[in-house]
């Protein structure tokens, strides 16, 4: 068990000698490998970080209830009653005509426009909110509302939010091949720099063949590279990854200071960089093993 | 006992060349046998099927009762481990010192480092290399790195020692030292298969003979 061990601690040992001992071709090597990882690792940033802003942003979703501009005072009250026992709402308020305009007279650049205006075009309106707010049920109550006497029309207000949702689904997928990609990427990278390291040390692995080594012996200190290459390049994605935030963030300040929204993406928390890291290191590890198979089974005796 | 045994063995190479063709023939444990003929006869051939190196087209090359014809590439590391292989063109690894070339069969071996040391230091001293432990290997004489290669094939202490023209290119004081080296390892129980056409080796000690023509036994 100890001599297993300690076969194992010189064949990663050896495995660091050897990448130390080139250290141009192995910082380029790792530097290819980071910015292949980078590439997926920043898109799955950015989706994450649509993905939070779109869970924070949406309320409860609301229906809103457009009346028609000739509804009186009696058919509001008529319509209130209606929704006070319509069984499927939380909650609803009415918004008058007046208070919808001074709302929008409020908004940034629309003032002048509101006081340009010669009459106040805004209908009054009730918004809503459902007990069940699925896609399906909320559809049901806009078809409902919208056939009520006095309601011009009904919409659901929370269709931004599906629309997001469903791009950052297609996103995700994008994402997906993106990786797939640039996985296959990686795992050549790593194929071809164990490839050379085998021509340079072919005289040393035919020996070692010859007095009885087995393959597993062998192939270790290659396996060890090829997951520590992989490894480092993990580390250089993430680090690559927060740089371009870093800088993304620093440019996107004044533009979320002219909204008013806490607009800043954040990193990969802990628990995803280390399976990106766990990532990166099975497929360094899986492309050396395919360049080494290759080679020892070529070398055996026929 | 017997420790290799061949029965109607043939080797075709690809291409055609019919390198050996229907050798019968056992080697007994500690015994010293001298495969000679002249080059291109096949000696190497027939130490190569017996080390698993290459395997035979016909017939069974058996160790110590293992069929080399059909052991799975798996089992022939621990096969080879039996052996000590010199090889004609040594195949030391001229990218590390002495003493690391003498380590690698302890390290495959899975020896212990210190354990592996105290042997390898041992074998230098046995072919009388001990002060050449830190140099490389490109800077000893020919008969130096001869001797550095049967260091390596014993290091571990192989049951059985197979040598492929062990003095080719040395002159004769260093061959006849090399064959002494020999017969002392053969005196404690190594089985021993020489293959020559250095005729001073046969009379120095006086072996048991195979001698192959074109691919044939001679006897």
């Amino acid at each position: 068990m100890r001599a297993w061990g300690s076969a194992h601690y010189r064949a990663c040992a050896g495995a660091l000698r050897r990448l130390a001992a080139t250290p141009l071709a192995t910082l380029l090597n790792i530097v290819v490998i980071g910015i292949a990882l980078a590439l997926p690792m920043a898109f799955y940033v950015v989706l994450e970080n649509a993905r939070g802003m779109a869970s924070d942003y949406s309320p409860q979703p609301e229906l809103s209830l457009f009346l028609a501009p000739e509804a009186s005072a009696a058919d509001i009250k008529v319509l209130e009653l209606r929704l006070k026992n319509h069984a499927g709402l939380a909650s609803y308020r009415f918004v008058p005509k007046a208070q919808a305009l001074e709302q929008l007279k409020s908004r940034a650049g629309l003032g002048d426009v509101a006081a340009g205006l010669p009459q106040n075009p805004l209908p009054d309106a009730f918004i809503v909110a459902a007990r069940d707010s699925s896609s399906a049920a909320l559809e049901t109550l806009r078809a409902e509302f919208a056939a009520w006497p006095k309601v011009a029309e009904a919409h659901v207000d929370s269709d931004w939010v599906r629309r997001l949702d469903g791009l950052i689904s297609i996103g995700r997928y994008a994402v997906l091949m993106l990786a797939a990609v640039l996985a296959f990427a990686l795992v050549a990278i790593t194929f071809n720099t164990i490839r050379l390291q085998i021509l340079t040390q072919r005289d040393e692995i035919e020996v070692a063949k010859l007095i009885g080594a087995t393959d597993g012996w062998i192939q270790r200190p290659f396996l060890y590279f090829g997951a520590l290459a992989g490894a480092a390049g993990g580390i250089t994605a993430w680090l690559l990854t927060a740089a371009g935030l870093l800088v993304f963030n620093n440019q996107l300040k004044p533009l979320a200071a002219l909204y008013g929204l806490p607009l800043q993406l954040s990193h990969l928390n802990w628990s995803d960089s280390v399976y990106a890291l766990a990532i990166a290191v099975v497929l360094g590890w899986f492309g050396a093993w395919l360049s080494v198979r290759r080679h020892l089974s070529a070398q055996n005796p026929r | 006992m017997t420790q290799i045994m061949l029965s109607g063995v043939s080797k075709r190479y690809p291409g055609g060349h019919d390198a050996l063709s229907d050798i019968t023939l056992t080697v007994e444990t500690g015994e010293l046998v001298l495969v000679t003929g002249h080059s291109g006869a096949g000696k190497s051939t027939l130490l190569k099927l017996m080390a698993a190196i290459e395997r035979p087209t016909a017939g069974s090359v058996l160790v110590n009762g293992q069929n080399i014809g059909t052991l799975r590439a798996r089992g022939i590391p621990f096969l080879r481990r039996n052996f000590g292989l010199v090889f004609q063109d040594h195949k030391l690894l001229f990218d590390r010192s002495v003493f690391e070339n003498l380590m690698l069969p302890l390290d495959i071996g899975g020896f212990d480092r210190r354990e592996g040391a105290r042997r390898a230091r041992a074998a230098l001293d046995k072919v009388n290399l001990l002060h050449k432990e830190k140099a490389r290997p490109i800077t000893l004489s020919g008969g130096e790195q001869q001797r550095l290669c049967i260091a390596r094939a014993i290091v571990h202490r192989p049951a059985v020692l197979l040598a492929d023209e062990p003095t080719g290119n040395l002159d004769s004081d260093y061959a006849a030292g090399i064959g002494r080296l020999f017969a002392e390892f053969n005196q404690v129980g190594v089985t021993i298969v020489l293959a020559t056409h250095d005729t001073l080796l046969a009379e120095l000690l006086a072996p048991r003979q195979i001698v192959l023509r074109d691919g044939r036994l001679q006897s």
